[in-house]
């Protein structure tokens, strides 16, 4: 199968300016990722797990190498494609799925939920009916749903991340330790929407802090060794 | 990084506003260096630097308020051809005040103190040629509703309220005629930082709703990163990074930006 990911001689470095420094997180890393696959990166911390995954994003800036991506209109490279573009891909194929939730000060959980769908052009009612049906395969509590995740805890929080990022049906899913802090029921629930999605088609590269929970899920491994990726020049 | 020249362009639509090649001076002073901008329907583009970046300035051009030394700058809207630059005095007015909508950061530069707040919306509709009062009234009241201002105050001049309120009444002063795009300069600088929430919703708001292209200028990055999708940092009078803004606040690349980056973080 055509691979939806084609990572060809990835570089990523931070140039520190004030420090004059640079770090090197990885170089001239190569894989890539069919439909449907699901892709687990590991290592110990501070090896570049995440720092890939937001390069792949385009959160960060690749130094050298490409990351093409097959989108339905043709091949193009994440690593240099207009920003315009990416913030189309991101809208319409390609997820980031973090523990941590980036809450705007007076929206309800659902409506923050709902906002995907509806920038994708669904209607209010319908959106929220869904983001509902979400909060509740979650396991956030009814009465929560109209108020501000703000003041949330942290599992709460990440729920009603997990549900936002989870809505749309995407084709290229970035899993940032997705599952760290949630309790029993909701991880359940988030494995269950990942092997429905995996099964779609749906092709998805991640990291996890207890891999165990989507052994069964994962068809090969990344791994990034520090040796090779992490240490700091000039 | 170069881009590929045969890898396919997604986005198909045009850019809704193209500044380019945009300079100013002031005597001496370089204000404006060959500055260019693209804005595309329903985004928000923020502009990010210290005072005297260019940064209000280059928001002044764009509401043809004042013209550059040189620079092209296009709409692509119906009946707007060519370069707007180029256009007559009463022709800019004309196109600022229907098609372009702006906040300022100090009320009395956008709205009559001591006229009503229903007066203030309404002179926007008035310039489109709406002569019927019972029409005005309702499409005022309908725009202050909009921007989340209580309608039992309507008639009270801007001077007797707060300054979130004052904000409220330049944004439906703004949107009355439901601009192409909206220019906010510096929108919530000084106000509280509660009001200053409630305004920045008001604004998220009204882009998720109506999918309004904005334009905010601030020096207040966390403003930045709440509303923009895409951020461009100025510095005396030029662009010195670009980005999705997500990459400017994780991965900023120039310099000056990690600096402005690390002192707000």
């Amino acid at each position: 199968m055509t691979p939806i990911l084609t990572v060809d001689t990835l570089t990523k470095t931070f140039r520190m300016h004030h420090l004059d420094q640079t770090l090197h997180a990885f170089e001239g890393l190569s894989f890539t990722l069919a439909p449907g696959e699901f892709l687990l990166l590991s290592g110990p911390n501070g090896v570049g797990k995440s720092t890939l995954l937001r390069t792949l994003y385009r959160s960060y800036r690749a130094q050298a190498g490409h990351i093409w991506y097959e989108a339905p209109e043709g091949r193009i490279d994440l690593a240099s494609a207009a920003d315009i573009d990416i913030a189309l891909l991101r809208r319409r194929e390609i997820g980031f799925v973090t523990q941590f939730l980036t809450a705007r000060p007076r929206v309800a959980a659902e409506e923050i939920v709902a906002e995907p769908l509806r920038l994708a052009g669904t209607a209010h009612q319908e959106a929220l009916t869904e983001a509902r049906r979400w909060l509740a395969a979650f396991g956030v509590k009814e009465d929560l749903w109209r108020a501000y995740p703000t003041t949330f805890s942290g599992g709460e929080q990440q729920k009603v991340n997990l549900a936002r990022a989870l809505i749309l049906p995407q084709r290229l899913l970035l899993l940032d330790e997705p599952t760290a802090s949630l309790d029993k029921n909701a991880r359940a629930a988030l494995v269950a929407r990942l092997a429905e999605l995996k099964a779609s088609g749906v092709a998805m590269i991640g990291v996890f802090h207890h891999p165990g929970d989507v052994a069964h899920l994962i068809d090969r491994e990344i791994p990034l060794a520090p040796k090779e990726v992490a240490h700091v020049a000039e | 990084m170069t881009l590929a020249l045969d890898a396919p362009r997604l986005v198909q639509t045009q850019p809704l506003m193209v500044l380019s090649g945009v300079s100013k001076r002031y005597g001496p002073v370089v204000a404006l260096d060959d500055v260019s901008a693209e804005v595309y329907p329903g985004e928000v583009l923020g502009i990010v630097g210290e005072s005297g970046s260019g940064k209000s300035t280059f928001l002044r051009m764009m509401n043809l308020e004042e013209l550059p030394d040189a620079g092209t700058y296009t709409l692509d809207l119906p009946d707007t051809p060519g370069n707007l630059f180029e256009l007559d005095r009463f022709a800019r007015r004309m196109l600022c005040a229907t098609r372009i909508g702006i906040v300022y950061q100090n009320p009395h530069q956008g709205l009559l103190m001591r006229n009503s707040s229903s007066g203030n919306v309404a002179e926007r509709l008035l310039i489109a040629g709406e002569r019927r009062f019972a029409v005005l009234r309702e499409k005022a009241g309908d725009a202050l509703a909009a921007s989340e201002f209580p309608l039992d105050r309507m008639d009270a001049p801007p001077i007797e309220l707060s300054g979130g309120m004052q904000q409220r009444v330049q944004l439906a002063k703004a949107i009355a005629l439901e601009p192409a795009v909206l220019l906010l300069d510096e929108p919530t600088t000084g106000l509280d930082v509660s009001v200053q929430a409630l305004v920045l919703d008001t604004l998220k708001r009204l882009q998720r709703d109506r999918r309004i292209t904005m334009v905010i200028v601030s020096h207040d990055l966390g403003v930045i990163r709440t509303m923009a999708d895409r951020v461009m940092v100025m510095r005396r009078g030029q662009v010195v990074e670009q980005g999705l803004s997500d990459q400017i606040f994780q991965d900023p690349q120039h310099a000056y930006t990690q600096q402005l980056v690390h002192a707000k973080l």
